[in-house]
């Protein structure tokens, strides 16, 4: 999807959401982690989530591909109802196959070559053959600039090769949307440009994602919308120029003051 | 102490044509046994991780049973108690292959067990979120990775088996102890027999450790 396109899509309002939250609340025990969350995200929006760890902004994308269950609630992606405390078995696989995710600690699977690792899902779920997933992934990995390690091992590459790896390895799939859970976190300083590069990349071209991420600069630059997550409960969300240069809310410009300082 | 004592080189080596039969026998009960416990262990260790409870207590109550109770109990309950029950005599190669099984089972459910749990949650995480059932996920991306960590307890089991193959003179199976027994009956020169004997056993672990290392060495490519 062109830019132009993109725009007009989210400005739309009758643009069918591919995720839709209503009133979303989780506990784990007395803790309220999200506390009713209404969140709409449409197909090509780049949505950057931000706030104080704690705040429930990871078990909020983890909740979008099931990997967390929630008490109650409606959540809709793509289509598929997730149900409460994780009973839409049938459903949940669906979104599986249709949402890709990167995770903070890349979570490669070490006993497999990079080839294999990004082929496994799309031969498995997909039922592609071998010849068909391993040009998509060569294909993929070349994208992400990692073509010459397709046949490495894991352990032996970088931090900031590995995350490019996981990230061919979500896309192999086709998602429709891709959610990031702090992707850059754990890598050293000299990497985190060349992950965020190809995920500036992937919004270019259209990709719906959901990032979860500490990155200011690369959330102005790249997302549509910024929202602020306060306590389980969203604070604060707009344009980045809106949140950035002129939050209204009291908790959005202490935490700002307190990230943009350094 | 008595200062007469000669080592007696020619009995040791003579008695080597006699125990050499007994290893076939320590082999078949030790690997025949191993083999069977393998696939209990794998068995009641997933039932042990299940997250349906009747299953975990199932699972919980063999393991208790078959680990807390001696080798040498359970081999004289299946080779003399058991024919009670059934009727009819048990064959003591397969008493003991079954007494290896399951006590080196209820062993090696421990092993699976804390080998599946050593893997980071975050593997079973990415392979849900790309699409992999769990049983898919567990086949393709846990299980693996689970087993090679879990070479090093399984080869230590192997040589405590092997060597709990011993203890099955007591049924008669013509396995090496047995068969030093019946020479040192006839010539007396237990301390040179039983230096052979245990040096065979040492023959046979030793094997199993160098063949395990290699194994373990070749799984190391990619961790």
């Amino acid at each position: 999807m062109n830019d132009a396109i993109k725009n007009d899509a989210i400005k739309n309002d009758t643009a069918q959401p591919i995720v839709r939250m209503q009133k979303l609340n989780k506990h784990f025990g007395s803790l309220h982690v999200l506390n009713g969350i209404d969140l709409e995200i449409i197909p090509g929006e780049v949505v950057v989530i931000i706030g104080a760890s704690g705040s429930g902004k990871s078990t909020l994308i983890r909740c979008i591909n099931g990997l967390e269950e929630f008490q109650s609630g409606t959540l809709v992606v793509d289509n598929n109802e997730l149900l409460p405390l994780g009973k839409s078995t049938k459903a949940l696989q669906t979104i599986r196959t249709e949402v890709g995710m990167v995770f903070q600690q890349f979570n490669l699977f070490p006993h497999l070559s990079v080839l294999d690792n990004v082929t496994l899902a799309p031969m498995k779920v997909r039922g592609w053959s071998r010849q068909d997933a391993e040009e998509t992934a060569k294909r993929l990995l070349d994208r992400v600039g990692i073509a010459d390690q397709a046949n490495k091992y894991p352990s032996q590459l970088s931090g900031g090769q590995q995350q490019r790896v996981a990230l061919a390895r979500a896309l192999a799939m086709e998602p429709r949307l891709m959610l990031f859970d702090e992707p850059t976190s754990a890598l050293d300083p000299e990497m985190i440009g060349e992950v965020l590069d190809a995920m500036r990349e992937l919004a270019k071209e259209g990709m719906t994602m959901v990032i979860v991420t500490h990155e200011m600069g690369f959330a102005r630059e790249v997302a549509d919308r910024i929202i602020f997550i306060h306590k389980g409960e969203i604070a604060e969300q707009g344009p980045p120029e809106q949140l950035f240069d002129a939050p209204q809310h009291e908790r959005t410009q202490s935490f700002l003051a307190r990230v943009l300082k350094h | 102490m008595d200062v007469n004592f000669q080592f007696d080189w020619s009995a040791a080596f003579g008695s080597i044509p006699y125990l050499l039969p007994g290893i076939p026998w320590t082999l078949l009960i030790s690997f025949g046994g191993l083999a069977f416990g393998f696939f209990i262990g794998i068995f009641f260790g997933l039932l042990r991780i299940s997250r349906v409870p009747l299953l975990r207590w199932l699972a919980i109550f063999y393991i208790e049973v078959f680990r807390g109770t001696p080798i040498l109990v359970q081999v004289l309950f299946i080779f003399y108690g058991l024919p009670q029950l059934l009727g009819s005599p048990i064959n003591a190669l397969v008493a003991g292959i079954a007494a290896i099984a399951v006590n080196s089972g209820a062993y090696i459910s421990e092993i699976v067990r804390g080998g599946v749990q050593s893997i980071e949650r975050g593997q079973r995480e990415a392979s849900l979120s790309l699409g992999l059932s769990r049983p898919q996920a567990f086949r393709y991306v846990i299980w693996p990775q689970a087993f090679r960590r879990m070479i090093p307890s399984l080869g230590n089991q192997g040589i405590i088996s092997i060597k709990d193959t011993s203890l099955f003179s007591v049924i008669g199976v013509g396995e090496l102890v047995r068969q030093g027994q019946i020479y040192i009956s006839t010539t007396f020169t237990a301390l040179e027999v039983y230096f052979m004997v245990a040096l065979m056993y040492l023959a046979i672990t030793w094997t199993l450790s160098i063949l395990l290392r290699q194994l373990e060495r070749r799984g190391l490519v990619g961790q």
